[in-house]
């Protein structure tokens, strides 16, 4: 009972409570891009998942052999090593997506949030509960980032998935360009990230909980 | 003489792309992390801004060699995120050294800044774009320069912006990120309105 309520926290934490785009605005850089398009997001998201994943994964299994001084390096690798996984079948395998998302899934390795959750929680929790933790920071990363790509694809391009959409697509909607564009990422992602704000303070208020 | 002036107006074109048109931070999303925490002061952006320049330079020219040398003779460019990655924190590294060992004013002012620059995915970013668009090593150095000058005047006009805002009445829930992304997209809206320029149109 205990180890499922736990897990259900973790769960829980990482995608709302603890959301990394909502709390801190991190990792950003490498995704925001990719969101003019749901279909890309979906497959950065899906990419970013893997990697959190089982880095999460392989680093708590490593966690006792690694010593404390080379940490960082070996995270690095082992990030990077799934990430090259990732790079090499969507090249062979989805040759167009991978011309789409140019260096973005590369610069996966550099996002903050995949060596965050290997720093602050992999290291010294056991692994099926890194892996969760991993699977489900890269869940709520990818749910902030595909909504950011609804808001953007549907009122940039009328459609969603390529497909058009009833409304949008017709001639009574005129399509909003600058939201394909690189300011509509930002005025997207500022005003969700207000919204969750928002929401988290009043909740936050309701708890009173004072904050660590 | 013809082909040389066109050569230069080439490079003159990538670095005006760079620094404005197709910007790192507002158009290529690179650069977020910092550029979101380190732009409260003036001051500290140019600091971190300056630092970026100077290792985008360098280690975009490392790299290229590196890619031109070592991986590519030996097809293993899937290697180059590792690579790159390397490169870049043992220059960073390097210069950390250099800096505090012949110059401690140099090392007080910039110092500080280096060890937040092998974590900033705009150094990484910039390498990558240069093999995609499979730049010489000249157009790589003008490319890394120019992307380096464009995120310093990223940050340091938000710097500005941000040190007015103090005063301002922001709603609770928009205050730190929110605004600054707000901010950050009026911005790319003011730099798309170069792309003019370069057309002509």
């Amino acid at each position: 009972m205990v180890a499922a309520k736990r897990t259900r926290d973790v769960v829980l934490t990482a995608i709302w409570g603890e959301n990394p785009v909502f709390r801190q605005i991190l990792g950003v850089c490498s995704a925001l891009a990719v969101t003019n398009l749901v279909l890309n997001t979906m497959v950065m998201g899906a990419a970013v998942i893997f990697t959190t994943a089982l880095s999460g994964l392989t680093v708590s299994l490593m966690r006792k052999y690694t010593p404390r001084i080379i940490r960082m390096m070996v995270e690095v690798l082992i990030i990077a090593f799934y990430v090259i996984l990732f790079d090499q079948a969507l090249k062979a395998y989805w040759p167009d997506m991978s011309r789409n998302l140019g260096p973005y899934v590369g610069l996966i390795i550099t996002n903050c949030i995949i060596m965050g959750r290997a720093e602050a929680f992999a290291n010294t929790n056991p692994p099926l509960l890194s892996f969760l933790d991993g699977l489900s920071s890269g869940i709520g990363y990818s749910l902030v980032l595909i909504s950011v790509a609804v808001v953007r694809e549907l009122l940039g391009m009328g459609s969603l998935l390529g497909v058009g959409m009833p409304f949008f697509s017709s001639s009574i909607w005129d399509r909003w360009i600058i939201m394909v564009m690189p300011p509509g990422a930002f005025f997207t992602l500022a005003v969700i990230v207000w919204i969750a704000r928002t929401v988290q303070k009043d909740k936050e208020r309701k708890d009173t909980k004072v904050k660590k | 003489m013809s082909s040389s002036s066109t050569g230069m107006l080439h490079l003159a074109i990538v670095l005006f792309t760079a620094v404005f048109t197709d910007n790192i931070l507002l158009a290529r999303f690179l650069g977020m992390c910092s550029f979101l925490s380190v732009s409260r002061q003036v001051k500290t952006a140019v600091g971190l801004g300056f630092a970026v320049v100077f290792v985008m330079t360098f280690t975009i020219a490392l790299d290229w060699f590196a890619y031109r040398y070592i991986l590519e003779p030996y097809a293993i460019e899937y290697f180059r995120f590792i690579l790159f990655i390397v490169i870049i924190a043992a220059f960073v590294q390097f210069i950390e050294m250099a800096i505090e060992r012949y110059s401690p004013v140099l090392y007080q002012n910039l110092g500080i800044f280096l060890p937040l620059i092998t974590v900033n995915c705009a150094i990484l970013g910039a390498s990558l774009f240069m093999v995609i668009r499979e730049y010489n090593l000249l157009e790589a150095i003008i490319f890394g320069f120019g992307s380096g000058v464009g995120w310093m005047l990223a940050i340091v006009a938000m710097a500005g912006i941000r040190e007015k805002l103090n005063s301002a009445r922001i709603p609770r829930g928009l205050q730190g990120p929110g605004i600054t992304l707000i901010i950050a997209g009026i911005m790319a809206l003011a730099f798309i309105g170069f792309t003019g320029v370069l057309t002509g149109r």
